[in-house]
């Protein structure tokens, strides 16, 4: 029998974090930091609202656009924190979660062979939906000295007359790298004078531990060229209803709207009306999380400082991205070996772009007691591991 | 230290008791030094006032009973509600005593051994004071929740172990 697998999808790599995830999933009494969702259930508010919208009986298909009211709150939400207009008629479109806002923004754009540039380390998706959509990923790496922010140097290295899109997504998983409005800027000039779409994954945005974030949609010139990606997964601990938003032009939006309206209908309603309640009165149990969350961080700088495994300071998310060059290891063999002597699990830097090598992401949506313990074993693991200097070898030799 | 932070510190023993200054102090972005300071300084103005520990008695089979009291009193003159209030609050029974709004006064929450030892307090020394006109005692009966925590098993980290 033939093979009825088509070559296009046989050619994607697997994600690299699935390969871990069957190694961590088979151990025991392990801590993980390599969960990419918050440790927190959805507030209770939200939850019950959810569950109001059963007892009334609302469990019917919505506009494929996604519940009116719920446009209408996102499209004030966005006026409200970023100062941008989008008409919730045609420029809002609810997805499932942001995942399938980039799926949607590639297949909407993308001729073969067009480029996008995807900004490196990068969350898993980025790179597999351009390629399905037809086009050809061109990686644009970030590197630990400039703080894994893009910079005008490296992305004008990779332009060409090809170059269509740049996907990126800032506050950066798996990196917590955040970017100014002074250097959104920058990018947003080059993605002006090269005439790029920008496709902005926007999902950490809540959370920023230093200065509110910025989209670079607001800049001038740059609303008819961005497609805007946010939900409610990780501002509101809300990863399993699966629910996201994507906002733009009305042409492309309405061309992301044809994929969608034949591929998934619309989202489930009760997760829409979950995030309608997220919108309206979640801001509080939000703000709560987020302050949860920079004390964490602020305990994991500081962990992985004494440890004496470089990093800097993320200023969004909830992870950070220390280099494990000190131990002359590889990321895998790091994630590997902390996994087997120490029962902590990370996630190699690898498994999101060629630019994260060399590095390992943890997450720190988990207890400060899990974290204080996490990192006491990974401070155990990089001593036992450290590279002897040449001084210590000789002396050891001489012995 | 400024205040702010010393209400970030408050909150997070509230949270855990055990914290250390060292612990602390990272979390909030100030020196353990700073943080010990801070920590000795509340405890002096009786604002950090205990470290204490929340117990889920009922797992231990144990059969303390616990009643809250809707206390009637009498004001006094120059002292209020608050002389009689003190003398209330001041018995080893008497778990909590607020005054409040409404058609009572005092809302007293007693622990004891037993339903006699309770009924003995109510009849004995609390209805027997002067300025007490009138006592409702609501035994307690199941504990859900209590100061913020909610008594049971938990909600068990469902999360998928290594996610993208």
């Amino acid at each position: 029998m033939r093979s009825f697998v088509s070559q296009k999808v046989a050619a994607i790599p697997p994600s690299g974090i699935r390969k871990f995830f069957d190694l961590v999933a088979q151990s025991r009494g392990i801590i993980s930091l390599g969960v990419g969702e918050p440790d927190f259930v959805t507030p209770w508010h939200i939850r019950e609202s959810a569950i109001y919208s059963l007892e009334r009986g609302r469990t019917t298909y919505t506009s494929n656009w996604g519940l009116l009211e719920l446009r209408q709150a996102v499209s004030h939400h966005l006026a409200a924190w970023q100062g941008l207009s989008y008409d919730p008629e045609f420029e809002v479109l609810i997805t499932v979660g942001v995942a399938e806002g980039i799926d949607l923004a590639m297949r909407a754009v993308l001729e073969p062979g067009d480029e996008v540039l995807v900004v490196e380390p990068c969350f898993v998706s980025y790179a597999p939906c351009a390629a399905l959509a037809g086009g050809t990923v061109v990686p644009v790496e970030t590197r630990l000295e400039d703080e894994f922010k893009l910079t005008p140097e490296i992305l004008k290295r990779k332009i060409t007359p090809r170059s269509k899109v740049l996907m990126m997504g800032f506050p950066s998983n798996p990196t917590g790298a955040v970017m100014t409005e002074q250097e959104l800027a920058a990018i947003a000039e080059i993605a002006i004078e090269h005439d790029l779409l920008v496709v902005t994954d926007e999902i950490y945005g809540d959370l920023t531990y230093e200065g509110t974030h910025r989209s670079i949609g607001t800049l001038p010139g740059m609303r008819e060229r961005t497609i805007l990606l946010n939900g409610f997964s990780k501002a509101y601990a809300m990863t399993g209803w699966r629910i996201g938003y994507a906002c733009g032009p009305a042409d492309i939006l309405a061309a992301m709207m044809k994929i969608h309206q034949f591929a998934i209908m619309c989202p489930p309603i009760t997760g829409q009306y979950a995030a309608l309640e997220a919108l309206q009165r979640g801001a509080t149990e939000r703000d709560k999380m987020v302050a949860a969350y920079d004390q964490r961080r602020r305990l994991m700088v500081e962990g992985f400082r004494q440890i004496g495994l470089p990093c800097f300071e993320p200023k969004g998310a909830f992870y950070i991205f220390p280099s494990i060059a000190p131990t002359g290891m590889t990321e895998e063999e790091f994630a590997y070996g902390l996994l087997e002597e120490e029962k902590v699990a990370v996630v190699p830097g690898s498994a999101f772009g060629a630019s994260g090598k060399g590095h390992i992401r943890c997450a720190y949506a988990a207890s400060t007691e899990k974290l204080t313990e996490a990192l006491r074993r990974i401070g155990a693991f990089t001593e036992r591991h450290a590279q002897q200097t040449p001084n210590e070898t000789e002396i050891a030799m001489r012995r | 230290m400024d205040a702010q932070k010393k209400v970030e510190i408050l909150r997070l023993l509230e949270q855990d008791g055990r914290l250390s200054p060292a612990q602390i102090a990272p979390m909030v972005g100030e020196t353990a030094d700073a943080v010990a300071a801070a920590i000795r300084d509340l405890q002096d103005q009786r604002i950090l006032m205990q470290y204490t520990a929340l117990v889920d008695w009922d797992r231990l089979l144990d059969d303390r009973v616990s009643a809250v009291i809707d206390v009637k009193i009498t004001p006094q003159r120059d002292t209020g509600f608050d002389r009689l209030a003190e003398r209330i609050a001041r018995f080893p029974e008497v778990r909590s005593c607020y005054l409040m709004s409404g058609t009572y006064d005092l809302s007293v929450e007693v622990q004891g051994a037993s339903l006699k030892e309770i009924s003995r307090f109510v009849s004995d020394k609390l209805s027997a004071m002067d300025g007490v006109y009138s006592t409702t005692t609501h035994f307690v009966m199941k504990r859900y929740k209590h100061d913020g925590v909610a008594f049971g098993d938990g909600d068990a980290d469902e999360r998928l172990a290594v996610t993208p």
